[in-house]
């Protein structure tokens, strides 16, 4: 049957062009391959080449035509034993269109809007029953034995990262683990950000679950596309398919007296990437509770630890198997007046300022988020509901803060209840300087938080 | 390159040869039918086609064994059929339909199959590179014996991270092979402006990595080639290297006008080194096949390649629940 040449489409905007130029004439035999016609598109002008085999019987639209939409026939191709004559009797076969999508379909999961204000569900379960004994540990004592349990639990966790094994950890995190586990399972890496955290992908492409160590956040920007091009998305581009199953981890933000390179708080950046989860923990307890529920987990964590917590020790309970689910906030203290949200060393600062607050009679409830992404924003509302004032506490830089985010939740699910705007702590809006003076200016302070309760509260 | 034809003698039989006739004519059949479906609307984006480059994969699959891994960048459907994938879905996930590999979620960059190896499909020039190394290190640490095929371009070779990885895949003794598909240009970037080296595969030699240029248009040498390079690496010896001169003779995408070559340099290649052309002649001459035997794969090729472009017109678009689907895996029971 005689075929029609349609005019192409040949750039991803292209909507019509023109024919510049036919380089076959009727009569020609064609097969695929050879150029038929040169046309412009809007970016270029293309050769355009036959896909099947022919001779070509006609051409319907002249050299030099101008507009032409995509898909009008342009030539008409007779097959083997037909000639021109057949061109009106046969009905030329047609492009079919595509299947247009139902416009009925509906989304369930589309965000809801903002006007109404359902109580939010919120699990209130403690982290560990009553009566379990309690020990006492350094965050880095903690973060180890959650590694170092779930080793134990599976063997296809591996641990890599510069200076990991024999030097156990440019902090200390490590230690003991190369005796424990052996050279094949705690690996020591070149300085190689970008290409060790894409050998751990495809590790955990292959069935694995890396746990990848940055030595510090600051240089997992060189490896930043591999974290949300290759782990984040492959999940999704695959079907369902295949993920990332691993860690990323690491102290993150400020250290002291380190320097603009040295000193940023990424949370507010892996918290948008969907395809990844991102936890933040201040205490011991849940640094080891998290990380065992990040090894666990089948998606690719960002697991945000902090230096100067590293050394300061919690109760952390005595448990076999202790973990802390994502997605859960940890109330801290409760109170009627304000409600306090922080996440990861924020919280030194949330705790201190409700401390002082209480000695002047306002009672601040503060919540520890723990994990960022999942977001228990239900734990959020709740306490807003009963405080009315909301005040968030991070060391990030403020613009597109995780405390913006929270703000914009709590605007649109919990209008009503607000009796003043809500404000985000954040640390100041420069590169970290050096100099000891300047070094602290930059940083958030307790000052500020009691300040900014102070304004919700109108006291 | 030079530009005579394969003329030596080969030690492959007729079946092999007829079946790497028949596997290099499905991808040439089907890149030429995925640009007729982008040309009328019913692909979008970017689409890559490996028109020119099917020996290069159709080799290395024949030298392949069951279980072994392949990933490559977004020119990538070649890979995907010569790997065993179902046209229907490659074709599918090419007009973004629910019967594609990825759901339509993917496109023409992003398509995987567990079942067959295949680990995608990666639309970040190099970031395949560490990612098939990550793939060899699951093996080497499970011990199974398993080689991944980790292609990436001449452009893609100026890439630091490919270097880092070369690095840590000596260091660690991955058994991984680096495919260099060298088709001498990147985008419109030639390979003389661009790289520094005329032989990429020597630059392995910093890192202690044995490599060799191969014949991209000669199927049975790249089938040789893969032979030495899956063996070196499946008796433990580490990473290998192959960079294999080809040459597409597509633009970079659909939308590329390719005013960077001469339609005669395109034109010489297609008439004295097409791969496709080459084993065609060693079966006649060989009297191995008929002519009516090439037209009856011909046709059986035809029909496969037809129904795969019926289908991913037939084949409904996702549905929008989809949108919301396969962001996290949810924890095994
Ligand atoms: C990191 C990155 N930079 C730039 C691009 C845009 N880009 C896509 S393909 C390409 C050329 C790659 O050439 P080569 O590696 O030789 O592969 P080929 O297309 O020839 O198969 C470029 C620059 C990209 N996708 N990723
Ligand atoms: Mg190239």
């Amino acid at each position: 049957m005689a075929i029609e040449i349609l005019m192409p489409a040949l750039s991803p905007t292209m909507e019509e062009g023109t024919l510049a130029k036919w380089m076959v004439k009727e009569g020609d035999t064609v097969s695929s391959g050879d150029i038929m016609a040169e046309i412009e598109t809007d970016k270029a002008t293309m050769e355009f080449e036959a896909v099947d085999e022919g001779v070509i019987g006609k051409i319907l639209i002249a050299d030099g035509t101008e507009g032409i939409k995509v898909n009008t026939a342009i030539a008409i191709l007779l097959e083997d034993g037909e000639s021109a004559d057949d061109i009106d009797a046969a009905a030329p076969q047609k492009a079919s269109a595509p299947v247009p999508v139902d416009k009925e379909q509906s989304s369930e999961d589309a965000p809801a809007a903002g006007m109404s204000h359902p109580e939010p569900q919120v699990d209130t379960t403690p982290d560990w029953p009553e009566g379990t004994k309690l020990k006492q540990q350094t965050v880095r004592e903690a973060l180890r034995d959650g590694m170092s349990e779930e080793m134990r639990r599976d063997d296809r966790v591996f641990l890599m990262g510069e200076e990991v094994a024999e030097y156990q950890g440019a902090y200390k995190i490590s230690q003991g683990m190369l005796d424990e586990f052996g050279a094949k399972r705690v690996i020591d890496t070149p300085i190689t950000e970008h290409g060790f955290a894409g050998i751990g992908v495809g590790a955990a492409f292959g069935g694995l679950r890396p746990i990848v160590e940055f030595m510090t956040f600051n240089f997992a920007m060189q490896a930043i596309d591999h974290i949300i091009n290759s782990a984040a998305k492959t999940l999704y581009m695959s079907g369902g398919q295949m993920g990332a199953p691993m860690v990323f981890r690491g102290p993150n933000g400020a250290a002291a007296r380190v320097g603009a390179q040295h000193s940023q708080d990424y949370a507010a950046w892996y918290m948008q990437i969907p395809g990844l989860k991102v936890a933040m923990p201040y205490s011991a307890s849940d640094y080891k509770g998290l990380m065992k529920t990040a090894i666990r987990d089948p998606n690719p964590v960002i697991f945000l630890e902090n230096e100067i917590l590293y050394g300061r020790s919690f109760d952390v309970p005595d448990l076999d198997d202790y973990t802390v689910p994502f997605g859960k906030a940890r109330i801290w203290r409760e109170g009627g007046d304000v409600t306090i949200v922080s996440f990861g060393i924020g919280m030194s600062y949330a705790l201190e300022a409700a401390d002082r607050l209480a000695e002047e009679g306002i009672n601040a409830e503060v919540i520890d988020l723990r994990t960022l992404r999942p977001m228990d924003t239900g734990a959020i509302l709740k306490s807003v509901m009963k405080t009315n004032r909301l005040v968030t506490v991070e060391e990030g830089w403020p613009q597109g803060s995780v405390g913006n985010y929270i703000s914009s939740v709590v605007m649109q699910e919990a209008f009503d209840y607000l009796d003043a705007p809500v404000i985000n702590c954040t640390g100041k809006d420069v590169p970290m300087p050096y100099a000891a003076n300047l070094e602290k200016h930059a940083l958030l302070t307790t000052d500020e938080v009691i300040a900014a309760v102070k304004k919700v509260t109108y006291k | 390159m030079a530009a005579k034809k394969t003329t030596k003698k080969t030690n492959a039989s007729a079946e092999e040869l007829k079946a790497y006739y028949r596997d290099m004519l499905l991808i040439r059949r089907f890149e030429e039918k995925a640009g007729q479906l982008y040309g009328m609307g019913l692909i979008g984006g970017f689409c890559h086609l490996y028109i020119g480059q099917e020996a290069v994969v159709v080799g290395l699959e024949a030298a392949a064994e069951e279980g072994d891994k392949r990933i490559t960048s977004y020119r990538d459907h070649g890979h995907m059929l010569a790997c065993g994938m179902d046209p229907n879905g490659v074709m599918a996930e090419l007009t973004g339909r629910e019967g594609g590999y990825s759901k339509g979620k993917g496109g023409s960059m992003h398509m995987f199959s567990k079942e067959k190896h295949f680990y995608g499909g990666h639309g970040i020039v190099a970031a395949q590179v560490p990612l098939g190394a990550g793939l060899a290190f699951a093996d080497k640490y499970k011990d199974n014996g398993r080689v991944t095929f980790t292609y990436f371009g001449d452009g893609a070779a100026n890439q630091g991270q490919v270097y880092e990885t070369f690095n840590m895949a000596a260091l660690w003794g991955l058994p991984c092979i680096f495919v260099i598909e060298n088709n001498q240009y990147a985008m419109g970037t030639s390979q003389q402006r661009s790289t520094s080296s005329a032989e990429i595969w020597e630059r392995g030699k910093a890192f202690g990595i044995p490599g060799e240029a191969v014949d991209g248009m000669d199927v049975l040498a790249v089938k040789s080639a893969g032979e030495t390079a899956v063996a070196h690496c499946r008796a433990g010896k580490g990473p290998y290297i192959l960079e294999i001169k080809t040459y597409r003779y597509r633009g970079h995408s659909m939308s590329d006008p390719a005013k960077y070559r001469t339609r005669e340099e395109v034109q010489k290649m297609r008439d004295e080194r097409d791969p496709i052309e080459a084993v065609r002649t060693l079966l006649l001459d060989g009297k191995h096949a008929t002519e009516d035997d090439l037209k009856a794969i011909d046709k059986e090729i035809k029909k496969i390649v037809n129904e795969s472009a019926d289908f991913a017109k037939e084949s409904p678009e996702p549905h929008l629940d989809e949108l919301w689907t396969d962001i996290y895996a949810e924890m095994e029971a």
